[in-house]
C-alpha cells in the first residue's frame, strides 16, 4: 500500500473508539429497469462513516446509475436505499445539505471567476454550520488546498482541464459534507495532478470523517483510495472486501520467485507459504531474491471480468460472494 | 429551517445582480439587447412622416410602442427559454439542484437577472424614443405608471411560458425558431399595424393571447389619449388589460412551475453528460 501511514492510523484509531462505526449509506435489493433493460439486478452493500469505498465495475455496468440514486438524482425502479439516515428520493433540501457531490463539469460558469463561484455555492451552506462542522469551507483555504489559490480571480474559461476538475472537487467540498460522492474523479488527470487529489481525499476523510464513495475505471486508484472495494457486473455487488480480502480470493494463482546459484525461477501454486518453506529446506542460506506475489487487484478484476463477459456472471458473482462472505 | 430559505433566496439575489453586471462585460449579449432598439428607433424616425387618420400621432409612434412590446416579449419567452435551455445543458441547473434550497436560488438569480435587465432593455428603448420619435412617450406621470406597470405585469405574464419551452426544448440552439410563432403571434395581434387590417377571427383569437393586451397597455402608456378610439374596443380598456394579463402569470405560473419541478427531478450528471456528447458530435 502507498497510501500514508498517518491516514490508515487515524481512522483506525476513529474506527477503534466507536465514531465510525454507524452506517451512513445503504442499499438493499437495489434495481433500476430502463424500459425493458435491466441496469441493477439487486445491489447489496453498506458504507460506514469515515469509510472509503471504491465502485469498481466495466463500461455500463450501472455504477453511475447507483450514485445518482444515492445522490437522489435518479428514481430507482425498487429496493431500498437510505443515505444519512433518510431515503434520497424524499431527502428534502436540509438532508440535502449533509451531501457533497463533485459533478463532470464542462463550460458551465464560464464566466464566473474561481473565487466568486465557490463563494456563492459556499453561502447556501452557511445555515447548516454547528460548532462541531463549521459550514461552509472557507473560499480561499478551499482553494489553497485543492492548488487553485494563485487562479482565484481567474475566469473559470480560461483554466486548464485538470484546473476545472479541481474547481469541481472544491465546489463538492465546499459544504464540508458527510457523504461526498465521486463520479470518475480523475478522468483526465496527469499522474501528479493525481497523486494530489489522492492525498486531498486522505486529507478530508481525515479531518471531516467524511464517507466517500467513489467510482472509478483505475485499478490503481481504487486500491490507493479505498478502505473497501465493490465491484460491479451483472447488475450485482460480485466482490465486496479490502484489496486484501479481494487478492487473497485468488491466491491459489499465488507466484514465488528466488534465485539460487544466480538462477531465477518462478513457481506458481495455492499455498505459498508451504512451497517458501520447502525451498529453504532445500536451498537454505543459497536461496536469494525470493518474492512472493499475490493476486494483483487487476488479477481479481480481470477475473471477474471475463467470467461476467464470458456469460457466467451468476456463476462469478456467487462464487466471489462465497467467498467473501 | 426558513433561515435556509431565505438564506438561499439572498444568495439567489446577489447572483443575479452579479450576473447582470456581466452582461455588460460581454459583447455579445450586448449586443443581442441593443440592436432592437436602434432597429426601431430608425424606423420610427422614417415612419414619423405617415401620420395616423384621427389621432394626433404618426404611425412612426404606433410602430415604436410596437417595438418595446417586442423587446418585451423577446426577454420573456425567447431569452428565458434560451438561458434555460442552455444552462440545462451545460450543467449550470444541475449544480444549483445539488444544493441545499439551490433551486431556490437559482429562480431567484434568474428572476433578479430578468428583471434587472429588462428594466435596462426598457430605458434603453424608451428614453431615445422620446427625442427622436415624435409623438412618442407617455403623458405625464398617468402615463408613465400605467407604462410601467403594464410592463412588468406584461412581463409576469409572458415569462413563464418561456420557462416552459426552455423546460421542454433540450437543444439550446433549437430555441432561435421559436422566434417564427412569436413573430406571427406579433403579426396577429395588431403590436406592430393596425387590427383593422385583418380578418375577424383573427380579431377574436388575438384577444386570447396576452400580446394583444399587452400591446394595448403599452399604447396606452405611450401614445396621446385620443388614438384609444381606434383601438378595437373604443378604449384603452386598462382594467381587461390588467385581468387578463395577472391571468396569464397566475396560470402560467402554476404550469411553469408544474413543468419546471418535472424537469428538475429529471435532471442528473449521466444527462448532463449523454447533452455533452451530444453537443460535441454536433460541433465534429
Amino acid at each position: 500500500m502507498t497510501s500514508t501511514p498517518t491516514t490508515r492510523t487515524s481512522r483506525a484509531e476513529a474506527q477503534a473508539t466507536g465514531a465510525a462505526g454507524d452506517t451512513v449509506i445503504r442499499a438493499r435489493g437495489l434495481r433500476m429497469n430502463y424500459g425493458s433493460a435491466e441496469v441493477l439486478r439487486g445491489v447489496d452493500f453498506t458504507a460506514r462513516r469515515g469509510e472509503v469505498v471504491a465502485l469498481l465495475g466495466p463500461n455500463g455496468a450501472g455504477k453511475t446509475t447507483t450514485v445518482e440514486i444515492l445522490e437522489g438524482f435518479r428514481k430507482r425502479s425498487a429496493g431500498d436505499v437510505e443515505v444519512l439516515g433518510a431515503d434520497p428520493e424524499h431527502g428534502g433540501e436540509d438532508w440535502r445539505a449533509g451531501l457533497g457531490v463533485v459533478l463532470q463539469s464542462w463550460r458551465d460558469h464560464g464566466r464566473w471567476r474561481v473565487r466568486d463561484l465557490l463563494h456563492h455555492f459556499g453561502r447556501f451552506y452557511a445555515p447548516y454550520s454547528t460548532p462541531g462542522r463549521v459550514r461552509p469551507h472557507d473560499t480561499d483555504d478551499l482553494l489553497a488546498r485543492v492548488g487553485l489559490a494563485e487562479h482565484a480571480d481567474q475566469r473559470i474559461n480560461k483554466l486548464s482541464g485538470g484546473q476545472r476538475r479541481r474547481l469541481d472537487v472544491a465546489i463538492g467540498l465546499v459544504g464540508r459534507p458527510e457523504v461526498l460522492f465521486l463520479d470518475e474523479p480523475t478522468a483526465g488527470f496527469d499522474p501528479r495532478a493525481r497523486r494530489d487529489f489522492h492525498d486531498l481525499v486522505h486529507d478530508i476523510v481525515d479531518s471531516d470523517d467524511t464517507t466517500v464513495l467513489l467510482t472509478t475505471h483505475d485499478l490503481d486508484e481504487a486500491e490507493k483510495l479505498a478502505d473497501r472495494i465493490l465491484v460491479l457486473a451483472g447488475g450485482a455487488i460480485v466482490a465486496d472486501g479490502s484489496v486484501e480480502q479481494l487478492s487473497a480470493l485468488v491466491e491459489r494463482d499465488s507466484e514465488v520467485s528466488w534465485s539460487v546459484d544466480g538462477r531465477r525461477q518462478v513457481h506458481t501454486t495455492d499455498s505459498p507459504a508451504r512451497h517458501v518453506a520447502e525451498l529453504y529446506a532445500e536451498h537454505g542460506e543459497d536461496l536469494t531474491d525470493l518474492r512472493v506475489s499475490r493476486a494483483s487487484l487487476e488479477d481479481v478484476y480481470m477475473e471477474l471480468v471475463r467470467r461476467h463477459e464470458s456469460g457466467d456472471a451468476d456463476e462469478a458473482a456467487h462464487e466471489f460472494a462465497k467467498g467473501i462472505r | 429551517m426558513t433561515n435556509a430559505r431565505s438564506n438561499a433566496v439572498r444568495a439567489g439575489a446577489a447572483r443575479g445582480l452579479l450576473e447582470f453586471r456581466g452582461t455588460f462585460t460581454n459583447p455579445t449579449d450586448l449586443f443581442g439587447y441593443l440592436y432592437m432598439p436602434v432597429l426601431f428607433v430608425v424606423l420610427g424616425f422614417f415612419l414619423a412622416g405617415e401620420e395616423v387618420d384621427g389621432a394626433a400621432t404618426n404611425y412612426g409612434a404606433v410602430t415604436y410602442s410596437g417595438g418595446l412590446v417586442l423587446m418585451l416579449l423577446m426577454l420573456g419567452t425567447l431569452a428565458v427559454a434560451q438561458v434555460l435551455a442552455a444552462e440545462r445543458e451545460d450543467g449550470t441547473f444541475l449544480r444549483a439542484k445539488a444544493l441545499p434550497h439551490g433551486m431556490l436560488g437559482y429562480g431567484v438569480a434568474k428572476a433578479v437577472h430578468l428583471l434587472s435587465m429588462s428594466a435596462v432593455a426598457m430605458a434603453i428603448i424608451v428614453v431615445p424614443g422620446l427625442f427622436v420619435v415624435e409623438g412618442f412617450g407617455p403623458r405625464g406621470w398617468v402615463g408613465a405608471v400605467t407604462l410601467v406597470w403594464v410592463c412588468a405585469l406584461g412581463l409576469l405574464a409572458v415569462a413563464p411560458i418561456g420557462a416552459v419551452l426552455g423546460a421542454l426544448i433540450s437543444n439550446p440552439r433549437a430555441v432561435g425558431l421559436m422566434m417564427i410563432p412569436i413573430m406571427a403571434l406579433v403579426m396577429l395581434s395588431g403590436v406592430l399595424f393596425p387590427l383593422e387590417l385583418l380578418p375577424d377571427w383573427v380579431l377574436t383569437a388575438a384577444r386570447v393571447t396576452p400580446v394583444y393586451w399587452l400591446g394595448l397597455g403599452v399604447r396606452a402608456g405611450t401614445l396621446p389619449a385620443d388614438y384609444a378610439a381606434l383601438e378595437l374596443a373604443g378604449s384603452w380598456q386598462l382594467p381587461v388589460v390588467a385581468a387578463v394579463l395577472a391571468a396569464w402569470a397566475v396560470v402560467g405560473s402554476l404550469v411553469a412551475l408544474r413543468v419546471l419541478r418535472r424537469m428538475a427531478r429529471r435532471e442528473s450528471g449521466s444527462r448532463v453528460q449523454a447533452a455533452r456528447e451530444k453537443a460535441m458530435r454536433r460541433v465534429l
